[in-house]
């Protein structure tokens, strides 16, 4: 085996290949046949409902995968990873934004709401927006810088534990009172929505949404991927190490802060790319996207699924909004209660959520 | 508002007792305010005023009512449900004529009978009622009242209406031809705390082209030294009100962060269901005022004093509950506790929702709590955020007091500082560690009943307050009073500080920003503990 061989079996086993080959094949092969090359009675037809609602979830799943690198495998319980979702959102929102061009209300080449401001022109940091390539790279670089500013002086000045999460918490609370404001220039309360389309696509169409589809899933088994390939790493040792005991792996001759933060702004960056295809999916991105209750949620997920393990945490924000998709819908005023059970049973009785019922022999973690 | 019942009661008393006894008011000018052209109509009301009839605020206050009808082009009737009246003699007219034309009242009109009806008011008997006309006149009199004012004022024996009335007659007379007597109004006007006296003087030394709006040198002087002064008192009572703003919502952030300064400075365990204990505390207000309302209607005024404990009570039982069934399992494991204790936040506002409904219920200021202080024009301390400062303090001072002076506060510290310690001595350290939190809910409970007296009582209160009492707490270090109560003050002071010069919500995140920067800075003396328990 060459070197490429032993990093693919360092990865998984081969039933884990198959597996995610598997994954593969439904999501760039059988749901797009049985969305567009279906009938719409047919029996195995996928509707447009399934699509967007699976093709969200898989964007939470990713922003899962993310928090699990930090709170799973580093032990940094953020409370803002929200926040560089909406971010990754927002950059995207521009890019749709200026690709609404003339159609919207006032027919203005500006967007509506900065015609409802009286603005003249866009404000400097708008500016390059309308090219996707400018836009992709804000999605990477503005959480990413943000992260990597934040994290360095948190982890600089040794914040850790509780207080790093009631801070990162703060910061949420923070940018979403700066983007609730109309000055702001990012829409205030509305937001952005009504995009028309997306790289010269018209973005409501069954073969946009697919092909979004598709590159989600496709971002998804890759961020899985990386996930692994770092937590199989001896980096990702370090960081499992930094989690069960940061004193020692200081003396050991390690520096915490320099992997914290790698790990941190790598998870900011995902959420970002996550919150990226999360906007023209559904449409729409706003501050509420930022409230602290949407990140703890974030936890949550990966709580359910278990954390330090990958799987479980795609696996727990699946199973965590498919609930909430059908409960908000069948029974809206008991979802909070399930969810606020979902908390408290999950932490007292499932500390390693629902992979560690499906492996009752893996060796308990502290 | 109330005083506006007051006077429209007084005005349909005059009316009523005025069908009876006549009124003798001059013809022509009755019928010139109501047909008159708009000059006309202004001068007359001017002389109607000044003619000091009983009469006049009935004619008024149906012009303004819009009931008042001429008859012909020539007599002026008062109609109200068919019954007519004479504006002029106050006499019934039965039948009523049929040549009836409503009498038109512009908003030129309105302003005027508007002002006029206050100067009326200025011979009320009642202290009250001429001190509302007076604070009314400030805002808009107009040089037809001279008269009424100097007689008012010849009369008047009360010395805060007499400066107020004295400024009002000054206001006026700044407009007079007489240079001597707008000489001597300004030096009057040195006394105004008015914002209106500022605009009042500024137009008055307004420059168009080479003519001052004041022609006479002197006066300008004169009008600038005043300009002076009143701008230097405009300016220190707003720092007044930034102040006691400032320490207004200090005290909030104080009542909110004292519970959570016992819970998670001392105990340790974070919250976040801190915020649905003031909603609980807040809630519980609410039930109780229902209750007072229902029950004892005539002790409504006090339902507060039965409510403080309530509220006490009732967030308390519920952080009793929390710790012994789900808060007790998780010590020593913080961010687990931090997700549990979200969700049961998430639990207690659902269920607020479900039994109390998503919109914020009424819980009403008892009578002794509207109204305020009021210091100068612009200073005004609104009875309750009075309260509210001074409930704060002694909320304070009772957790000071368990905390140091009883045994439950000592067994507290001591399990803080030394579980094993404690226990091995015989601390019951389970029922320590209950009762401290009950006892901190309990406190939340108390911010709860003190914000349902000045804010918006609703499912979603206690999240409005979780991220600013945390801060509190955060910035102020952890197990000590002093320090959450230097940063509750220190934030509020901040805060308002911050706002009047760059807007709320800037304010706020500068705050925030502040604090994420301050403990980056401070981390060790604000929250680690040293030593040997540093990684612990």
């Amino acid at each position: 085996m060459g070197p490429l061989g032993a990093t693919i079996s360092r990865l998984y086993g081969r039933r884990g290949w198959i597996a995610l080959a598997a994954c593969a094949l439904i999501l760039f092969v059988a749901f797009p046949l049985a969305n567009l090359a279906l009938p719409q009675g047919s029996l195995f037809h996928v509707s447009d409902y399934s699509v967007a609602l699976i093709g969200k979830i898989m964007c939470y799943a990713i922003v899962a995968l993310a928090m699990d690198l930090v709170w799973g495998y580093t032990g940094i319980l953020s409370l803002g990873h929200g926040l560089f979702f909406a971010l990754g959102g927002y950059a995207m929102g521009m890019y749709l934004m200026r690709m609404i061009g003339r159609e919207g209300q006032y027919q203005s080449e500006l967007p509506d709401f900065m015609v409802f401001l009286n603005w003249k022109e866009y404000p400097w940091y708008w500016s390059f927006t309308d090219h996707f390539w400018y836009a992709a790279l804000l999605v990477v670089l503005v959480p990413g810088l943000l992260a990597f500013v934040f994290g360095f002086f948190a982890f600089r000045s040794r914040i850790k534990g509780v207080y790093f999460s009631i801070i990162t918490q703060a910061l949420t609370f923070a940018f979403m009172l700066l983007f609730f404001r109309n000055d702001t220039g990012f829409g205030g309360n509305n937001g952005f929505t009504d995009f028309k389309r997306i790289l010269g696509f018209h973005i409501a169409t069954a073969e946009t949404r697919m092909a979004l589809f598709v590159a989600t899933g496709a971002v998804l088994l890759l961020t899985l991927l990386a996930a692994r390939a770092i937590v199989a790493s001896k980096l990702g040792r370090v960081l499992t190490a930094i989690r069960d005991a940061e004193s020692r792996v200081m003396f050991c001759g390690y520096n915490p802060v320099h992997y914290k933060l790698f790990i941190w702004t790598v998870s900011a960056v995902i959420c970002g790319i996550a919150g990226a295809l999360y906007v023209p999916q559904v449409g729409i991105i706003n501050p509420s996207e930022m409230s602290p209750a949407n990140s703890i949620e974030i936890a949550i997920w990966v709580a359910v699924g278990g954390r330090g393990s990958l799987v479980g945490a795609i696996l727990g924000a699946g199973l965590v909004n498919g609930a909430k998709s059908l409960l908000t819908v069948a029974f809206p005023e008991y979802w909070l209660f399930f969810l606020g059970l979902l908390f408290i049973l999950v932490t007292l009785f499932l500390p390693q959520g629902v992979i560690g019922l499906l492996k009752p022999s893996r060796a308990k973690r502290t | 508002m109330f005083l506006k019942k007051i006077a429209q009661a007084l005005g349909l008393a005059a009316f009523l007792c005025c069908t009876q006894a006549a009124w003798a008011l001059p013809a022509d000018l009755v019928l010139a305010v109501a047909a008159g052209d708009s000059d006309e109509q202004v001068a007359a009301v001017g002389k109607l005023v000044a003619s000091g009839d009983a009469g006049v605020d009935a004619y008024f206050q149906a012009l303004l009512e819009g009931v008042v009808q001429v008859a012909g082009g020539r007599r002026v009737l008062i109609v109200k449900d068919t019954q007519g009246i004479d504006a002029a003699s106050g006499e019934k007219v039965d039948p009523l004529p049929a040549d009836l034309e409503d009498a038109i009242v512009n908003n030129r009109l309105r302003g005027t009978l508007e002002g006029a009806r206050s100067a009326l008011k200025l011979s009320s008997p009642d202290r009250a009622l001429r001190l509302a006309a007076v604070k009314s006149l400030e805002d808009g009199a107009r040089e037809e009242m001279l008269p009424l004012i100097a007689t008012a004022l010849a009369r008047e024996t009360d010395p805060q209406i007499r400066q107020s009335l004295t400024l009002v007659q000054a206001g006026i007379q700044l407009k007079s031809a007489d240079a001597a007597l707008r000489l001597a109004a300004v030096k009057a006007l040195a006394q105004s705390d008015n914002p209106n006296t500022k605009m009042l003087l500024l137009g008055r030394l307004e420059k168009k082209g080479e003519v001052y709006a004041e022609p006479d040198a002197a006066v300008r002087d004169a009008a600038q030294a005043t300009l002076k002064a009143v701008q230097a008192r405009l300016s220190t009572a707003d720092r007044i009100n930034q102040v006691f703003t400032g320490v207004s919502l200090g005290s909030i952030l104080l009542l909110a962060a004292l519970g959570l300064a016992i819970t998670y400075g001392l105990m340790g365990v974070i919250n976040m269901a801190h915020g649905e204990l003031i909603m609980v505390g807040a809630y519980g207000t609410y039930l109780v005022q229902n209750l007072f309302r229902a029950q004892l209607p005539a002790l409504f005024d006090w339902y507060l004093l039965a409510a403080v404990p309530a509220a006490f009570f009732a967030s308390a039982l519920v952080g009793i509950l929390l710790e012994r069934s789900v808060i007790r399992f998780l010590y020593g494991r913080p961010l687990e506790t931090l997700l549990a204790t979200w969700g049961i936040s998430l639990i207690l506002i659902q269920s607020v929702r479900t039994l109390y409904g998503a919109q914020n219920v009424q819980v009403e200021n008892p009578v002794w709590m509207s109204g305020g202080v009021e210091l100068m024009a612009n200073v005004v301390f609104p009875w309750n955020r009075v309260l509210i400062i001074g409930f704060a303090a002694a909320v304070l001072l009772l957790v000071w007091f368990v905390l140091t002076r009883t045994r439950l506060g000592l067994f507290v510290r001591a399990v803080t500082q030394n579980r094993g310690m404690a226990s091995c001595v015989g601390v019951p350290t389970a029922r320590v560690d209950t009762l401290a939190f009950g006892l901190g809910s309990g406190i939340a409970g108390l911010a709860g009943c003190a914000l349902s007296q000045i804010g918006n009582v609703g499912p979603d209160l206690g999240q409005t307050y979780i991220v600013d009492s945390f801060m509190v707490v955060v910035l102020g270090g952890v197990g000590q009073l002093a320090g959450t109560v230097y940063a509750a003050l220190g934030l509020g002071m901040a805060n308002k500080f911050l706002e009047a010069w760059s807007g709320a919500v800037l304010a706020k995140i500068a705050i925030l920003a502040f604090i994420i920067v301050f403990i980056q800075k401070r981390p060790q003396g604000l929250f680690a503990l040293k030593g040997r328990m540093a990684d612990s």
